[in-house]
């Protein structure tokens, strides 16, 4: 048996950065449930791959769970409603990261929602199987897919595609994704601690469909209470904890499967081709919800912090509910608060509009200060190549973005700009304060086709 | 991306202005180029200390008039000739004014310290285009430049400070005031002046006389041997290079590679035939251990990557021993590390490195 980061703790992938955590202004929080709110609006694509197709007409009574877009493709996900009401004509709502994508809106009925305590039994509670036999493959890809599970990390991959056999790619490791290399997230955190049981169940489920022998579950060495739950909760399973060095981005899926199994995925191709498959932890507690007990995605726990909010609070809210209503429950913002982001400060997106929805790869609502985001002018790159001593990918960030900037394509692609993960580590680390990830992703934006 | 200007008090208006930028929002705010030139500064210090203590006067006056000169060359061509914005605070012409001051013969001239730092920032930095642009390092341009065009001030024989002439002579000329606060070292010839003399009479078949060998490493190490200011003190040098392999400013590759070049190079060199100049003599001597820690090392002028950077020390490191020994300069790191930069491009180009999962594959 090989070794992994399960024999020796603290194993990590070569370069990154090391931005201040921040994660003590959440970490213990425990999860609260969102009051439920009187309105949601669901993007019909919220996820990687072809726009879900409509499958109600407004006006028409939905209950929370049941169907109201199916998926439009093999790599697609269907949208559930996300609470109890009536639908409404379809609009369009603006994305945090740019896309104007078309949205159901759901306008609460009269009914008493299924709210606090009640909500988090359902989505959480009850026995959690640690028996996947009882399953048969394809009927856990098939839960999977009618519950319109994606990937919960942010990248928001329908989680189907990577639970099915594989016979020219076979699959030997599942890696259950805890390590939230993002500063100040901390919602995988507080599922780990709170809810391991559906971690432990989804994992075992998704490794049964798609033939993992080896089941690990990834967390970094600043949640030690976190591995301690999820050992527990994984006793008497083949599931093994691998705990890695905490760096970012050691999260990236890249990132954790070359520090955990040492292999390397192929540029612009997938874990599935050196045999792995990445699954986020919220992700796995899904699919336990989805197989065992029937129910589709419709909550999910977002982190709600920063120096920029009043209190901030790890929260289990419902897909569709407008950011503002997650930043009131949270005291509102503060009078130094500048920049709304969905996600983390590394790779996550400013919020132009609070009135956007939380969609099902949202991990987090980061409120920052001027103070946090202040930052000297430009100036002339100096060629130091701080850039590249950081780089994940190993990489030359300040040439790539010469090349983007100056629209010279042939220089971009000698030095490989399609392989840039915009990570951010660059822009991070940059010393001339250089708009690093900006430039390069102008640059993917314009790059001619070959 | 401009800084963000502190919030104004507006007490009747209690919502918060949300603005949107791209990622990341989140930066290392310690590290900046100030910052990153200051600590070349600081890691000046120790090597500074030890020119004054050993030229005095001539020292204080080369630093002084370098740093002035090259300010004031700064804003005539970057901000008044240029209509740029006020440059000199990011702090890199000051580094190019201390460097370019330690590296002259103390006793040179002062206007050849004033016309070499005009020439470094003028020709060595504005003229390619500015900070980062230029592909040599300024201070050695600045250097050669003044060598050139003051080839007895500067070049090996300008380092000897004639000895005072006998007080009861009444024919010679008074001596000025800053002669006479010169201290006994600077009337010496250089190490490595030394050396070659020593190598040509072995050479010859002469025996040296006891004043012709080689000054032993103590001296070289501590920096009581007459030399450009930078150059004579190994162990502040070591002590500086140090700081700024800690702080990063400086990779660790490049010193390595010059010095593990001289070492290898150096100990063929002993074992082929130079018995009495060992491969100490060499690394303590001269202005190597300067030159691998604050020349070789100037950012904007050596290579981007790790392996580029070992390339590029090596490259220097060999060069420094063939002048040295193959040519009729006893000096060879001002040469070598412009001629090397002169590679740096190439380098570059050849050491762009395989990025994680290979290389982007090309469509079908």
């Amino acid at each position: 048996m090989t070794a992994t980061a399960t024999d020796r703790p603290g194993a990590t992938f070569p370069r990154g950065v090391h931005p201040p955590e921040h994660k003590e202004l959440s970490k213990d929080a425990a999860v609260e449930v969102l009051p439920a709110p009187a309105r949601v609006t669901l993007p019909l694509i919220q996820h990687l791959g072809a726009p879900a197709k409509l499958t109600v007409q407004p006006k028409q009574d939905v209950a929370l769970g049941d169907v109201i877009a199916e998926a439009g493709g093999f790599i697609s996900a269907a949208v559930h409603a996300t609470i109890t009401g009536k639908t409404a004509k379809p609009t369009k709502v603006t994305l945090p990261n740019g896309r104007h994508v078309p949205a159901v809106p759901i306008a609460a009925g009269d009914a008493e929602p299924l709210d606090g305590e009640a909500l988090r039994a359902d989505v959480f509670g009850g026995d959690w199987p640690t028996d996947p036999a009882a399953y048969e493959p394809k009927q856990i890809a098939e839960a999977v897919s009618n519950a319109g599970i994606v990937g919960l990390g942010g990248a928001a991959f329908p989680t189907h595609v990577k639970l099915l056999q594989n016979d020219k790619k076979p699959i030997d490791t599942l890696l259950v994704n805890g390590c939230e290399c993002e500063p100040y997230l901390t919602a995988d955190y507080r599922l780990m601690v709170e809810h391991p049981e559906p971690i432990v169940t989804g994992a075992l489920l998704a490794a049964h469909a798609n033939g993992a022998e080896r089941i690990l579950v990834a967390i970094e060495d600043n949640k030690p209470e976190a591995i301690e739950a999820i050992r527990k909760a994984a006793g008497g399973t083949e599931i093994e904890v691998a705990v890695v060095r905490t760096k970012y981005p050691q999260g990236g899926e890249k990132q954790a499967i070359l520090a955990i199994t040492g292999r390397e995925v192929p540029t612009g191709g997938l874990p599935l081709d050196v045999g792995v498959v990445v699954v986020n932890v919220g992700t796995a507690a899904a699919i336990a919800r989805a197989v065992v007990r029937g129910k589709p995605l419709t909550h999910r726990i977002v982190t709600v912090t920063g120096a920029g909010i009043a209190r901030p609070k790890n929260l289990l809210v419902p897909i569709g509910v407008p950011y503002a209503e997650l930043i009131e429950f949270c005291g509102g913002l503060t009078a130094d608060a500048v920049r709304v982001i969905a996600g983390g400060p590394m790779m996550g997106f400013a919020i132009g509009d609070l009135s956007a929805p939380v969609t099902k790869g949202t991990s987090g609502v980061t409120v920052l200060t001027a103070d946090d985001v202040r930052r000297a002018s430009e100036t002339a790159c100096v060629r130091c190549g701080r850039c590249v001593d950081v780089c994940p990918l190993n990489l030359v960030p300040t040439r790539i973005a010469l090349a983007a900037k100056h629209q010279d394509w042939d220089l971009a692609r000698k030095y490989h700009i399609q392989a840039c993960m915009e990570c951010g580590c660059c822009a991070y680390t940059c010393p001339a304060s250089l708009p690093l990830v900006q430039l390069i992703r102008m640059g993917k934006a314009q790059l001619p086709k070959e | 991306m401009t800084e963000i200007p502190a919030q104004p008090a507006r007490e009747q208006e209690p919502a918060p202005v949300i603005h949107v930028a791209p990622a990341p929002h989140a930066y290392d705010q310690a590290l900046t180029t100030r910052r990153m030139m200051l600590d070349v500064l600081i890691a000046l210090l120790p090597v500074v200390g030890v020119a004054l203590y050993v030229f005095r006067l001539y020292a204080a006056m080369h630093i002084g008039i370098c740093i002035a000169c090259c300010l004031a060359a700064e804003v005539l061509f970057h901000t008044v000739m240029r209509r740029k914005p006020l440059s000199i605070g990011d702090g890199s012409a000051a580094v190019t004014g201390l460097i370019l001051a330690l590296s002259l013969p103390a006793a040179a001239p002062w206007y050849v310290s004033a016309l070499g730092a005009f020439v470094a920032i003028g020709i060595g930095k504005v003229l390619f285009g500015g900070l980062g642009q230029n592909i040599f390092n300024p201070a050695m341009v600045g250097r050669a430049f003044v060598l050139l065009a003051f080839a007895g001030a500067v070049g090996a024989s300008g380092y000897k400070l004639a000895p005072l002439p006998d007080p009861s002579d009444k024919t010679a000329k008074p001596v000025g005031f800053l002669r006479r606060t010169a201290s006994d070292t600077m009337t010496h010839a250089t190490p490595l002046t030394v050396g070659k003399e020593l190598a040509r009479k072995l050479a010859e078949g002469k025996t040296p006389e006891k004043d012709e060998e080689m000054p032993s490493l103590v001296p070289l190490l501590l920096g009581n041997t007459n030399g450009s200011p930078g150059e004579t003190s190994a162990l502040a040098c070591l002590v500086g290079g140090l700081y700024l392999l800690i702080r990063r400013t400086a990779s660790w590759q490049i010193p390595a590679g010059v010095i593990g070049a001289v070492i290898v190079i150096g100990g063929l060199m002993h074992a082929l035939g130079h018995p009495r100049f060992t491969v100490l003599h060499h690394l303590l001597g001269g202005a190597l251990l300067f030159g691998a820690f604050f020349i070789a090392t100037d950012l904007v002028t050596s290579p981007l990557t790790p392996k580029g950077k070992l390339i590029f020390g090596v490259g220097v490191g060999a060069l420094v021993m063939l002048i040295r020994t193959l040519s009729n300069y006893p000096e060879g790191v001002m040469f070598a590390v412009l001629l090397m930069n002169a590679l740096v491009p190439l380098i570059n180009r050849w050491t762009i490195p395989r990025p994680v999962g290979g290389p982007v594959p090309k469509k079908k």
